[in-house]
């Protein structure tokens, strides 16, 4: 066990990767020398070669291809895309090949490939760095989003990630790299895809949220508890396929959901788990399903980002409101 | 302005002229009649199919069909020269490099007909099926070779495409990276002058589209696409500089799509018969035909022979093709991951129950 943030369990369970099979490879701009613009690939060059960390030209569409037909060529490409905000070029790539080429072949071809993309506000970024666009992603058919909240999580996940026989997009909520940490042990295990956490226990309410929103639902959590409430964190780790059966558990026990995410409200991750929850536990659900969310706006620059961002006392008003509903 | 053309060179090279007639020496390979025999049946047959999918169509059996009338010596030259071990990544108009390669008539037909099965090939099992999205394939060759460098494999990505789709990010952005990382990829342009209604000349202001190789550092070529020894020949080169290190190559194949886009399209919107007529001159199958029947003494007997042979394996396999029954329904869901999420098995519940 050692003490680590994200970006060094990150760091930590590509080496593992490379470690343990030699068709992984990692690449993506300016990952070898320079580590990463966020230092998550920081020595892997040095320990695995140039070879297999290896630094891409200026090219996300090259990026994305190059790794999938790796893929379908037998390797296991980890393929890093600098910014969420740079992934627009590889998406074409990502819906019209990667999610589709085990399907459209019928299983002949596979792409267990992984791009990975730092992504979300928070950080006080130029423009186009702090997006959260996984909504988009989780949409196509065929492609796996998985999104960590704590160091642990992005170190089992991301091994899980690897591994798996299909593609995975990788979201790293980057106000998380450095903010906390907590014991990681380097034992070569993966977490489950497509599994919530429940992060905290409760009996009133169901707050559903992952990536970097984790931290704002636990405080509101905390803050909850002591004024008597007890509210049940739920992170969902993998937004695609998504944990339903957890959710509509945990809500068919409190009867009340708060959705939490940092991406715009309107056709959000956050009104698919809505529509389920209406469909499916209507008749559980002692008030409305309250949604926190940013703004139908474009990310503000860095003033204004803190508005936008949604907060501890966002998350509250919405828990409250539904409490007193009924 | 200065034209492109002073700085590079626009030469197209060719073995056998529209004619027939030998253009100097012929490379080994073309001496044997056999091997000559090999590639002009590949070709009949690739017309012989191209014709049946376009007859499937019309009659409501076959989905939209893109015709290669006219460009059977590319795919086909392209696939002669490649080995078992070299990976093809085809565009959409490349039934002869696909029939070359192994991919069977009816796989082919069961791909036009609106059958995730048809890209299951028994064959070239590492293959990629047909690219739809124009240029897409292109980085993915990049990846093919990347691979295969990293398994020390001895195999090249070949990917074809049009000259539409060298206008593409994507075509610059594989170009530039097989260039930086010396990678194993033959790209193989069909520059047949049209992407659907855009005549070549609008496409760009480029003399030729062999040249957009130089930005990547990588050698550009120009061949008659209508002779199929010329295209093998130039392919088959590149291919061996690839295998030695050296890197990839951009081959521009000049030939001319005498049909329509594809079943969808009506050509006379944009283009006259008289546009089209010339180029019935310089097509690959006469010219090879005449170049057999002069040199190695090609019979009316072994044509015909050959024209029935075609005629009759398409017909059989269009024949079971229809006759195959479609996937149950679930099949969307059975390949879309290795494993059946559990997320989606009220999904194929419901497909089962119908
Ligand atoms: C990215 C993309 N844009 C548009 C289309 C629609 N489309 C299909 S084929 C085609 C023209 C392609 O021209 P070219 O690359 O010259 O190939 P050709 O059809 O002549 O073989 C177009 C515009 C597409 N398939 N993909
Ligand atoms: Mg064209």
């Amino acid at each position: 066990m050692a003490e680590m943030t994200m970006i060094e369990a990150i760091r930590t369970a590509l080496a593992r990767a490379l470690e343990d099979d030699d068709d992984v490879i990692v690449m993506g701009e300016d990952v070898a020398i320079d580590g990463g613009v966020f230092r998550a690939t920081d020595g892997l060059v040095q320990r695995f070669g140039a070879a297999r960390v290896r630094d891409t030209p200026l090219s996300e569409t090259a990026i994305a291809g190059v790794a999938i037909g790796a893929a379908a060529h037998g390797l296991r490409p980890v393929a890093e895309i600098q910014f969420m905000g740079f992934l627009y070029p590889a998406i074409d790539q990502l819906a019209n090949h990667a999610a589709r080429l085990r399907n459209r072949t019928r299983g002949r071809l596979g792409c267990p490939m992984v791009l990975r993309a730092p992504f979300g506000g928070g950080i006080k970024a130029p423009e186009h760095h702090s997006e959260s666009t996984e909504a988009m992603l989780a949409h196509i058919p065929g492609l796996r989003v998985v999104i960590p909240s704590a160091p642990a999580k992005a170190y089992g996940l991301l091994l899980a990630a690897i591994r798996d026989p299909d593609p995975v997009v990788f979201l790293e909520p980057k106000r998380l790299y450095r903010s906390v940490s907590e014991d990681v042990a380097d034992d070569g295990a993966a977490l489950a895809l497509d599994t919530a956490f429940v992060l905290r226990e409760g009996s009133d309410v169901t707050l559903v949220t992952w990536g970097a929103m984790v931290t704002e639902t636990l405080q509101a959590a905390t803050s909850l508890a002591a004024e008597g409430l007890s509210a049940e964190v739920i992170d969902l780790g993998t937004l695609k396929p998504y944990d339903r059966a957890a959710i509509r558990a945990s809500v068919a026990r409190t009867g009340r959901c708060v959705i939490v995410h940092e991406a715009p409200l309107t056709a959000g991750f956050g009104a698919e788990i809505a529509a389920d929850l209406a469909e499916h536990r209507l008749t559980s659900l002692l008030a409305p399903i309250r949604r926190v969310a940013g703004y139908d706006t474009v990310m503000p620059y860095l003033r204004l980002e803190a508005h936008y961002m949604p907060s501890t006392a966002r998350i509250l008003d919405a828990v409250r409101s539904v409490m007193e509903f009924a | 302005m200065a034209s492109t053309q002073a700085i590079f060179p626009t030469a197209v090279a060719a073995c056998l002229d529209a004619a027939g007639h030998p253009q100097g020496k012929l490379p080994d390979f073309a001496r044997d009649r056999g091997t000559l025999v090999a590639m002009y049946s590949d070709m009949v047959r690739t017309r012989t199919f191209d014709a049946k999918a376009i007859a499937l169509q019309r009659t409501g059996r076959l989905g939209t069909y893109a015709s290669c009338l006219g460009q059977e010596a590319i795919g086909v030259g392209v696939a002669h020269a490649m080995r078992g071990d070299d990976v093809l990544l085809p565009a959409f108009r490349d039934h002869g490099a696909q029939l070359v390669r192994g991919v069977t008539l009816e796989e082919m037909f069961l791909f036009w007909g609106g059958d995730e099965r048809g890209n299951d090939f028994a064959g070239p099992r590492r293959d990629f099926p047909v690219c739809i999205p124009v240029a897409s394939q292109l980085p993915q060759a990049a990846g093919v070779a990347l691979a295969m460098v990293h398994k020390g494999e001895p195999g090249v990505a070949v990917a074809l495409a049009g000259d539409g789709a060298t206008s593409k990010g994507d075509f610059y952005e594989a170009l530039n990276i097989v260039g930086a990382w010396h990678l194993p990829a033959v790209f193989v342009i069909n520059n047949n002058q049209w992407a659907i209604s855009m005549h070549r000349s609008h496409q760009t202001a480029c003399d030729t589209l062999a040249q957009k190789a130089v930005a990547a550092g990588l050698p550009g070529e120009r061949i008659d696409g209508n002779d199929v020894i010329a295209v093998r020949d130039a392919v088959r080169r590149a291919l061996a500089h690839a295998r030695a290190g050296k890197g990839g190559t951009l081959i521009e194949c000049l030939s001319y799509r005498l049909g329509d886009h594809t079943t969808a399209d009506d050509a006379s919107r944009y283009r006259e018969d008289e546009d089209v007529r010339p180029h019935w001159k310089a097509e690959p199958l006469v010219r090879l035909r005449s170049h057999l029947t002069k040199a190695h003494g090609w019979s009316k007997d072994e044509e015909d022979a050959l024209l029935r042979g075609c005629q009759s394996q398409v017909n059989t396999a269009a024949e079971r093709y229809l006759a195959m029954t479609p996937e149950p329904p679930r099949a969307m869901l059975d390949s879309l991951f290795a494993t059946l999420p559990e997320d989606l098995l009220p999904a194929a519940r419901e497909l089962d129950d119908g």
